[in-house]
């Protein structure tokens, strides 16, 4: 019978119920949207790291990680060296140039690459054979709307369109690693060497041997580096990811204390009626709280809904710069934090209305 | 008797209600405005008495501290055997739940609700069974609403909406029945109609009831008429 009362108040006012839930949807978008872009950014980052078919990675002196490269501070020597240590059968060194974030250009020797990775599978076109040469993934080439033959301006450089190669492999753009190097000038210098090993078994093996002969350089297994790419290793993402939690917890609760504190207003009267047959203060607290839950879990499906609309969104365009993936086990927590939210925006309405005097709210006009 | 306990009087053959020395006063800024002045007043039980008086008279203030919806200043109120004088807003509220059923001038349905669940709204708050007694489907016939029930009270007339609130005030089967000016927002022929049910159901069911109005045409239909001036009884 309760249950029935907060539905019937609830359609009485579509508008009102159909405001306070949208907002508590778009609370729960804007978390679901950003943790949805957290993961998949980064974990469509691994995927085309491990995409590389290398077993082992060695990065600049002093970066980490998380950090961004686009310098080339390795001498290419490394590479040749690489290749001479045990159990290393393949070494290709790139050159990365960042671009607008989070794009960046990336400079590959593809003769040494296309046999570690087995090369780019190509929807059109084929590798860049020359200096002016670039390849893009298709979600860059929907992004930019560019076919083959087109041309692409990056770097100050205007780069003719050779090949568009579905992803998952190391990078979304890329040219010749000497173009690069001469366009940036870093002759001679790569960023990231990786390394493909006669048995992937050794790859632990392999690493610790290659600290000790290069102690300032961060080396890591593939595993280890694609295992690194989460959001809790990046402090500044957790933080914002708290932020934006923050700030949806206010939104809910400024919306839901609007809304019912609007509706106890106005319902001063009905109040009145429920205490006077006898409803006492827990009951009056009862319904409002009940109605205010129906709220948010309205609102945390509606959310949910629309993450699926941003997720479309950002597909059609945006498809190279942000991927966002569906966080599953983050709906009942971004649920939580809306429920949070709006029970707090709830409380004050509700004390409001257990303090009500029954035959005040009966007089209510 | 500990804080918090109602003392309860024996029925036997006490009144239904059972007043003396009733006095509210109520502080307005720093005045004090008496409401009521020493009301003594007895109901016997299966009794239709009105309380009639003009405007700040105090039937209304007396008719609030009856139904349980605010204390007295002093004095006391024996209804059905129960203090209100020494009751909790707790126990007021229970009393408003089991003993006391009100009919306002004003109706005062939930609008959100169709009639039937207007009152089966206050069986489920009276912690009974929401589905109708034969009895109480008899009572509905009596009040004439039987088809208007799946409406809104917006879809009704004010004697429709008047005639679903003694349903709804009776549905709990109170030891009383207060009903304040229930035909002050009708017209003539609603209201005859409306004082009419009620007078029958004083006579079929014997449920006392004690109205309170301004209009002597309409306490000419109870079996009682005790006039009130000045918060008193007079």
């Amino acid at each position: 019978m309760l249950n029935k009362l907060i539905f019937a108040n609830l359609t009485h006012r579509p508008v009102r119920t159909l405001l306070s839930v949208l907002a508590i949807a778009v609370e729960v978008t804007m978390i679901l949207t950003l943790v949805g872009v957290s993961h998949g950014t980064l974990d469509s980052t691994a995927e085309r790291a491990r995409g590389v078919g290398a077993d082992i990675v060695v990065r600049p002196p002093n970066s980490s990680v998380m950090s961004s490269l686009s310098s080339a501070p390795i001498s290419d020597k490394y590479v040749a060296w690489l290749m001479q240590q045990p159990h290393v059968a393949l070494a290709t060194g790139v050159a990365i140039q960042s671009l607008t974030f989070p794009d960046s250009i990336t400079g590959i020797d593809f003769a040494s690459f296309n046999k570690m990775s087995g090369g780019f599978t190509y929807d059109s076109g084929g590798d860049p054979a020359d200096d002016n040469d670039i390849a893009i993934d298709k979600y860059y080439a929907a992004q930019k709307h560019v076919q083959v033959g087109s041309t692409l301006n990056l770097v100050n450089h205007d780069w003719h369109v050779a090949g568009i190669f579905e992803g998952g492999k190391l990078t979304r753009i890329c040219v010749k690693l000497s173009a690069l190097q001469t366009l940036t000038g870093n002759p001679g210098h790569v960023t990231v060497i990786y390394g493909k090993l006669d048995d992937p078994k050794l790859a632990q093996q392999v690493v610790d041997d290659l600290k000790t002969k290069l102690p300032s350089y961060p080396i890591y297994t593939m595993e280890e580096l694609t295992s690194m790419y989460s959001v809790s290793n990046i402090g500044m993402l957790k933080d914002f990811i708290g932020v934006v939690i923050g700030v949806a917890v206010i939104v809910g609760f400024i919306v839901v204390f609007m809304a019912m504190y609007t509706a106890v207003l106005e319902r001063t009267r009905e109040i009145g009626i429920i205490k006077a047959v006898g409803g006492g203060s827990g009951l009056v607290l009862n319904i409002l709280l009940r109605e205010t839950l129906l709220l948010a879990l309205l609102g945390t499906v509606l959310g949910i809904v629309l993450t699926y609309g941003t997720q479309w969104m950002m597909q059609h365009s945006v498809p190279a710069s942000l991927v966002q993936e569906t966080v599953y086990y983050w709906w009942p927590i971004a649920g939580a934090i809306a429920i949070v939210g709006a029970m707090l925006g709830a409380v004050v309405p509700g004390i409001k209305a257990v303090q009500q005097d029954v035959t005040e709210a009966l007089s209510y006009e | 008797m500990s804080e918090g306990e109602v003392s309860v009087v024996p029925a036997g053959s006490q009144p239904m209600i059972q007043v003396r020395g009733l006095t509210k006063t109520y502080h307005v800024g720093d005045v004090e405005v008496p409401a009521l002045r020493g009301v003594d007043l007895d109901i016997a039980r299966g009794e239709f008495v009105a309380i009639v008086g003009a405007s700040g008279s105090g039937k209304s203030t007396l008719f609030h501290i009856l139904g349980g919806l605010t204390p007295p200043t002093s004095g006391t109120v024996v209804i059905d055997g129960k203090d209100l004088a020494s009751m909790t807003n707790k126990q007021r509220t229970d009393l408003r739940k089991t003993t006391v059923g009100f009919v306002f001038q004003k109706y005062n349905l939930l609008p959100t609700l169709s009639a039937e669940d207007n009152i089966r709204i206050v069986e489920y708050i009276g912690g009974r069974s929401t589905k109708f007694t034969p009895e109480f489907e008899e009572v509905l016939k009596l009040l004439g609403i039987t088809d208007r029930m799946k409406h809104k009270p917006r879809a009704l007339s004010g004697g429709q909406q008047q005639r679903v609130a003694i349903a709804r005030g009776i549905v709990n089967k109170p030891a009383i029945l207060l009903a304040d000016e229930p035909t002050g927002n009708l017209d003539s022929q609603n209201s005859a109609a409306v004082l009419g049910v009620i007078k029958d159901l004083n006579q079929r069911t014997g449920q006392t009831i004690l109205m309170i109005t301004h209009d002597p045409e309409a306490a000419s239909y109870a079996s009682r008429t005790v006039h009130i001036r000045d918060g008193r009884i007079v």
